[in-house]
C-alpha cells in the first residue's frame, strides 16, 4: 500500500477543507498555551485591566527571572529540581525493580512464585488517589514527609512495568538462554549481557511514559510536601495563588506554568516514536 | 505461558523479586489493608480511640445525601469528559486519516498536550475564564453573557469538564488515528465503488471496524475521569460551588484531610477500590476478546 491515493482520498476543495478543519482543531488546542505564554511576557497591570493583550510583551526575561530565582513561596528553580528528582526517581526505580522481578518470574522456578506473581499483579491499575489517607500515615510513620524518598517510593509500587517486561521476556528465543546455560554462564551474566541490551528500546519507551507520569503527579506531593522548599512544580503552582481576595501575581504564575510544561513536552515531542510505542505497550 | 528453559536455584530469584515485593507490601498492601480496617471504625471526638462500627460507615455513606450527590456528580462529569474528549479526537483523527501527506505533522502538533499535567491544564483554563482577568470571560461579557463559575454550578462543571478533556484529546487522537490507519483501504474503496458516500462508509464500515479501539478508549477515559482529574478539580473549583464539582476522589481527599473523618474517608477508599477492580476486570475481559478479533 505504498500509494494511498485511491478514489477515497480527497482532492481539491475537499482536501483544503480537511486541512482547514485540522488547523482549526490545532489552533483551539494551542490557544490556552498561547495565552499562558503571552501572560508570562507582559506586566501585571496589563493583565488586571482586561482584556489582556493577545501578543507577547517585553517582560519575558523579567518574569521568568523573578519566577526562577525568587518565586512566591519558594524559587521555581528549586521546584523544578524537586520535580526532576521525583520523575527520574520514579522512572528509574520502577524500571529497575521491574526488570529484576520479571527476570525472576520468567526464568526461574522457585517457592511461592505464583503467589508473588499475583501479589504484584494485584497492584495493576490501582491509583494512589484511592489509598491516600493510609499511605500518608505509613509515610508519616517512617518520618518520610517532606523527603524525596517519601515522594518516590509509594509511586514505585505498581505492576505495569513488571507486566510489560514479563511480556517482552516471553518473546525472547529460548535458544539464547539455552546457549548461555551450556556455556556455563551464570544467570546474572545472561541477564546483564543479553537480556538487558535486548530490552533497550522497551526500557527507553517505558522511561518516557514513567517520566511524564512522575512529573505530572499532583495529589501525592500536595499531601506530603508541606515545606515549600520540597514542593514539586506541578503542585506548587496552585500554592502561588493568594488566599482571600488579593490579586494573583499572574505573570509569575503563568511563567511557572510554562516552565512546568516544558520538560515533559520536550520529552514527548523529541522522543515521539518511543513515546507512542511506550503508550501503546503500557496500555495493551 | 511458560518458558521451556529455566535457570536453577531458588535463592537468587527470591532476592530478585524481594525489592518489588517489599515495596508493594509496605506501600500498597499495608495501606490498602489499613483502609479496609479503618473503614470499620469511627474515631471518638478526641481522636484518642477507635470504636468498632462494623459496616456502619458504609451504611452511613449510602444514606448520606452528600455522598450520593457526589456519585451523581462523578457520573455526569466522567460521561461528559469521555464524550467530549473522544468526540473531538475522533473528528480530528478521521480528518487526519483522509490526508495522503501531512497526517504525521498533525500528529506531532496534536500529541503534546498529553504531556501537560491535569493540574497545569486546570490553571490555564482557570486563567482564561477567571471572573476578574479572564480573556474569554471578558469577551463573553461583551456579548452580554455574565460568566461566573465561582457561583454557577453548570458553568463550574462545564469548565472542569473542558479542562479535563483538553489534554485527553491528544491521547484519544493517537489511538483513533492508529485504529483508522489499520483499516484496509481496499474495503473502503470497494464500498466507494459501490457508490457509498463518505458518511455511509463511515457509519457502516469504518465505525464498526473501529469499535475495539473505541471500547478500549471508553474504559481508559472513564478511569482517567474518575481518578486522574483530581488536579483539575482542586485547581479550578476545589469541589465547589457548594459541592457541585465534588467528584468521589475529591471527596476522599476533602473528608480525609480537610474534614479529618478517617473512618468515612477509608470507607470511601474501599468503595473506590471496588470500582477500580470492576473497571480492571472489564478491561481484561475486553483484551482477551481483542486477541481473537
Amino acid at each position: 500500500m505504498a500509494d494511498r491515493s485511491g478514489m477515497v482520498e480527497k482532492r481539491g476543495a475537499g482536501l483544503w477543507l480537511t486541512h482547514f478543519g485540522l488547523c482549526v482543531g490545532v489552533l483551539l488546542i494551542f490557544f490556552p498555551i498561547w495565552l499562558a505564554f503571552v501572560a508570562s511576557t507582559v506586566s501585571q497591570p496589563e493583565i488586571v485591566r482586561p482584556p489582556m493583550p493577545l501578543l507577547p510583551g517585553d517582560h519575558f526575561l523579567e518574569n521568568y527571572e523573578r519566577a526562577l530565582f525568587s518565586g512566591i513561596n519558594a524559587p521555581v528553580g528549586l521546584m523544578l529540581f524537586n520535580s526532576l528528582v521525583m520523575a527520574v526517581g520514579i522512572a528509574v526505580g520502577k524500571i529497575i525493580i521491574s526488570l529484576l522481578s520479571a527476570f525472576a518470574i520468567v526464568y526461574f522456578n522457585f517457592p511461592f512464585r505464583r503467589v508473588f506473581f499475583w501479589l504484584i499483579f494485584l497492584t495493576l491499575m490501582l491509583p494512589v488517589e484511592v489509598r491516600i489517607v493510609p499511605t500518608y500515615e505509613v509515610i508519616a510513620g517512617f518520618g518520610m514527609l517532606n523527603s524525596y524518598s517519601g515522594l518516590i517510593f509509594p509511586l514505585v509500587a505498581s505492576a505495569t512495568a513488571t507486566f510489560l517486561f514479563r511480556q517482552f521476556f516471553m518473546t525472547v528465543p529460548d535458544e539464547l538462554a539455552e546457549a548461555a546455560r551450556v556455556d556455563g554462564a551464570r544467570p546474572m551474566r545472561f541477564f546483564i549481557d543479553i537480556l538487558i541490551p535486548m530490552s533497550r528500546t522497551n526500557i527507553a519507551a517505558l522511561f518516557v511514559i514513567l517520566f511524564i507520569y512522575g512529573w505530572n503527579q499532583y495529589l501525592w506531593p500536595l499531601l506530603i510536601t508541606t515545606d515549600p522548599e520540597m514542593n514539586t512544580i506541578v503542585m506548587g503552582i496552585k500554592q502561588m495563588f493568594p488566599s482571600g481576595d488579593d490579586i494573583a501575581d499572574w505573570p509569575v504564575i503563568m511563567a511557572t506554568s510554562i516552565l512546568a510544561m516544558v520538560p515533559p513536552v520536550v520529552v514527548v515531542v523529541s522522543m515521539q516514536k518511543l513515546f507512542v510505542r511506550g503508550l501503546v505497550d503500557s496500555e495493551k | 505461558m511458560e518458558k521451556r528453559v529455566k535457570f536453577k536455584g531458588w535463592m537468587l530469584p527470591l532476592l530478585l523479586v524481594a525489592p518489588q515485593v517489599f515495596i508493594t507490601a509496605v506501600f500498597f498492601f499495608w495501606p490498602a489493608g489499613q483502609a479496609i480496617w479503618q473503614s470499620l471504625f469511627i474515631p471518638d471526638p478526641f481522636g484518642l480511640s477507635m470504636k468498632y462500627v462494623g459496616l456502619g460507615n458504609f451504611e452511613f455513606l449510602l444514606g448520606d445525601p452528600y455522598y450520593r450527590a457526589s456519585f451523581v456528580t462523578t457520573a455526569i462529569f466522567s460521561t461528559l469528559v469521555t464524550l467530549v474528549s473522544m468526540g473531538v479526537a475522533l473528528w480530528l483523527a478521521v480528518m487526519a486519516d483522509r490526508l495522503i501527506k501531512g497526517s504525521g505533522t498533525y500528529r506531532t502538533l496534536l500529541i503534546w498536550p498529553y504531556a501537560v499535567a491535569p493540574a497545569v491544564a486546570g490553571v490555564l483554563w482557570l486563567f482564561m475564564f477567571n471572573t476578574r482577568v479572564g480573556v474569554v470571560s471578558w469577551y463573553l461579557g461583551l456579548l452580554g453573557y455574565d460568566w461566573n463559575h465561582v457561583l454557577n454550578d453548570e458553568e463550574a462543571m462545564g469548565l472542569v469538564v473542558v479542562a479535563s478533556a483538553w489534554g485527553r484529546v491528544s491521547y484519544n487522537f493517537l489511538f483513533f488515528l492508529a485504529g483508522l490507519q489499520a483499516i484496509p483501504k481496499s474495503v473502503i474503496e470497494a464500498a466507494a465503488i459501490d457508490g457509498a458516500r463518505f458518511w455511509t462508509r463511515f457509519r457502516t464500515i469504518v465505525f464498526p471496524l473501529l469499535s475495539p479501539t473505541t471500547f478500549f478508549l471508553l474504559v481508559v477515559n472513564i478511569v482517567y475521569a474518575f481518578f486522574e482529574t483530581f488536579g483539575v478539580i482542586h485547581t479550578i473549583t476545589s469541589g465547589g460551588p457548594q459541592q457541585a464539582t465534588t467528584i468521589l476522589v475529591y471527596k476522599v481527599y476533602s473528608d480525609g484531610f480537610i474534614g479529618q473523618d478517617l473512618g468515612s474517608s477509608a470507607a470511601q477508599s474501599v468503595i473506590l477500590l471496588v470500582i477500580v477492580g470492576l473497571l480492571t476486570v472489564i478491561q481484561f475481559k475486553f483484551i482477551e476478546r481483542r486477541v481473537h478479533y
